[in-house]
């Protein structure tokens, strides 16, 4: 079983676009198994028109709660916060749960024991049937923290069930950044596809996130989305690319039939032939070779 | 004022309004931020000179290990299990491991240590710098590659550069998609959270998500910029005519402005007569914040 993650650095590339596409013409060739691991912000089931077939609660985290009719108004435990979270309201002390951290400071040091950690319902995760196969997807809670523990949860399940069914691909829907949600995503993949726009800030995210995988040791590839909307910026990728070491998988031009398939709800390779799909078939023949020559190294 | 830009989806154009906002207001001094230090891009388009740079993480612990009994108060303490006791009690073997990248820096191995054997080092995870160009004053903060926490960075970053006493100085803070802790830390604290997005469904479920976090997690009032009007649907027309969000501005889907910003042209430098527009949308923001601080007295 192979591990393909979908990164980008820079968000609103085509992560998303690039994902469900690949899902749609792999599970043509193999069983596979998805998983969106931007669980603050999924997108996947937009365009996978997913049914629910299981849904389970996220706990993670604490955060203090201060017990009003035991606070003497101390104070120790605002001077113990480093994160701001502990306010004077009045004759007591209020925790605003969406700055604390959980750390449990404050808990250790009221004299009065005032102060409980209560556990966090953070989110939901769920399986479910699509037409290209299970999809593993969360929804973390608005300002909730440990997006990367979420995202490692809804990876970890879908790895477990290609594991377990023979499945030959997981295809990971990554969330943008290079911060500790990424890491959550790449941890395991064996090949990250980077999806990059030719723009400045396109070129200068990809080389922070080409640089993230690198320092987690899995190996990239890269595909240029709306390559002809800045052909000398799309130069200087395959440029550094080459560079690198790294190959450009995908070249996929600019068309509005991207966003019409995604209003329609469905990957664009099953929405509409035309250059946009015969350039993510290309791409996906060419990230098929790669995986599977992967393999045979193994072997 | 502090105003946060954010999207919840990616790409729907934050960096480009944020600093359209911040040159169409440069008579105002301006204070600009670029609080998405996982993928900093505004210094690509606004082009200042960066004047100092400093060196920020996390405070992490250090052991003395004269002064430790390897009694295991620490590790019992943190949450994170950033710090760990191995091996028997007083035996030649035992140790104490530290793992910066899970610290949160909180201190509470410290506090607990019953022989004050831990001290608290800089654990440096990001930089964060200041900087200008002309009238408006620019910060930024970038987490080091491999790093996984962005919180700290920023909070540091407005720490450093937001004065306590800064009036009706326009403020603006550029954050990063998502709407997780970082985003958090990027609204805490602003006046106003200006949503950019695109009219498509992608664009419409995730800006619900971040206002979900604006306005009725940390009570912000919130406004929208439609950025590529006329690509895609009606969905968040629709939805900001349910939730009664102000859409503040539109941008129509125009190749010249993907053109200006695949180079790293601001928008109203592309497109001058966007000045104005800008101007009035941040007279609109005023407006919005003095109507919500009235109707909360």
């Amino acid at each position: 079983m192979k591990q393909l993650v979908i990164l980008s650095g820079k968000g609103g590339t085509g992560k998303t676009t690039v994902a469900a596409a690949l899902a749609h013409l792999a599970s043509q060739e193999m069983p596979i198994v998805l998983a969106d691991a931007d669980v603050d912000a999924a997108n996947l089931e937009l365009v996978l028109d997913p049914v629910k077939q299981e849904e389970h609660d996220f706990m993670s985290g604490q955060v203090a709660v201060i017990d009003a009719e035991k606070c003497i108004a101390c104070g120790l435990c605002a001077e113990v916060c480093r994160f701001d979270a502990v306010m004077e309201e009045g004759e007591i002390y209020r925790v605003d749960p969406l700055a604390c951290e959980g750390c449990a400071s404050c808990f250790y040091q009221c004299p009065e024991e005032a102060i409980r950690m209560q556990e966090q319902h953070a989110g939901l995760w769920f399986r479910s049937d699509s037409r290209f196969g299970p999809l593993f997807h969360a929804h973390l809670f608005a300002g909730q923290e440990n997006s990367g523990k979420l995202v490692t949860l809804v990876k970890q399940q879908g790895r477990l069930l290609a594991l377990d069914t023979g499945a030959e691909l997981l295809v990971v829907d990554g969330p943008p950044g290079i911060g500790c949600p990424v890491i959550s995503a790449s941890a395991g993949a064996d090949v990250a596809l980077h999806v990059v726009e030719p723009t400045v800030s396109g070129v200068h995210d990809l080389e922070r996130i080409m640089g993230t995988t690198d320092h987690f040791g899995v190996p990239s590839l890269v595909a240029i989305n709306k390559v002809d909307l800045n052909l000398t910026r799309s130069e200087e990728i395959v440029a550094f690319c080459t560079e690198q070491g790294v190959e450009v998988v995908g070249r996929i031009p600019y068309d509005t039939v991207v966003t019409e398939a995604m209003v329609r709800g469905r990957p664009v390779t099953d929405y509409a032939d035309g250059t946009v799909t015969e350039a993510l078939e290309e791409m996906w023949s060419r990230i098929r070779e790669r995986l599977l020559s992967d393999g045979e190294e193994q072997r | 004022m502090i105003i946060t830009i954010a999207s919840g989806k990616g790409g729907t154009g934050k960096t480009t309004v944020a600093t359209s906002l911040a040159l169409s207001l440069a008579a105002e001094s301006p204070l600009f931020l670029d609080c998405d230090v996982e993928e900093p891009n505004v210094a690509l388009f606004l082009k200042p000179t960066i004047e100092e740079r400093r060196e920020v993480g996390q405070m992490i612990p250090e052991v003395n290990f004269d002064k430790c009994t390897y009694c295991g108060r620490c590790a019992e303490v943190c949450q994170y299990h950033a710090i760990a006791v191995v091996g028997e009690m007083r035996s030649a073997a035992a140790h104490v491991l530290v793992f910066p990248e899970l610290c949160h820096g909180c201190g509470s191995c410290t506090l607990n240590c019953p022989t004050e054997a831990i001290r608290e080092v800089l654990n440096v995870t990001g930089t964060i710098e200041r900087g200008s160009n002309g009238s408006i004053e620019f910060g930024q903060g970038t987490l080091n590659i491999g790093e996984p926490m962005a919180v700290p960075i920023i909070r540091q970053l407005k720490r450093w550069v937001i004065p306590p006493d800064h009036g009706a100085r326009p403020i603006i803070l550029d954050a990063s998609p998502g709407t997780a802790c970082p985003v958090v830390e990027s609204m805490s604290g602003a006046d106003f959270v200006l949503m950019v997005t695109e009219p498509t469904p992608f664009g419409l479920h995730d800006m619900r998500l971040a206002v979900q976090v604006a306005r009725d997690e940390l009570g912000l009032p919130v406004g929208v910029v439609v950025n590529r009007d006329g690509v895609g649907d009606r969905g968040v027309d629709d939805y900001c005519a349910a939730e009664d969000i102000p859409i503040l501005l539109r941008i129509p889907l125009d190749r010249r402005i993907a053109e200006a910003y695949s180079e790293g042209t601001p928008l109203v430098e592309a497109l001058p007569e966007y000045r104005e527009r800008f101007q009035a949308l941040y007279a609109d923001i005023e407006k919005l914040v003095r109507e919500t601080k009235g109707a909360a007295q």
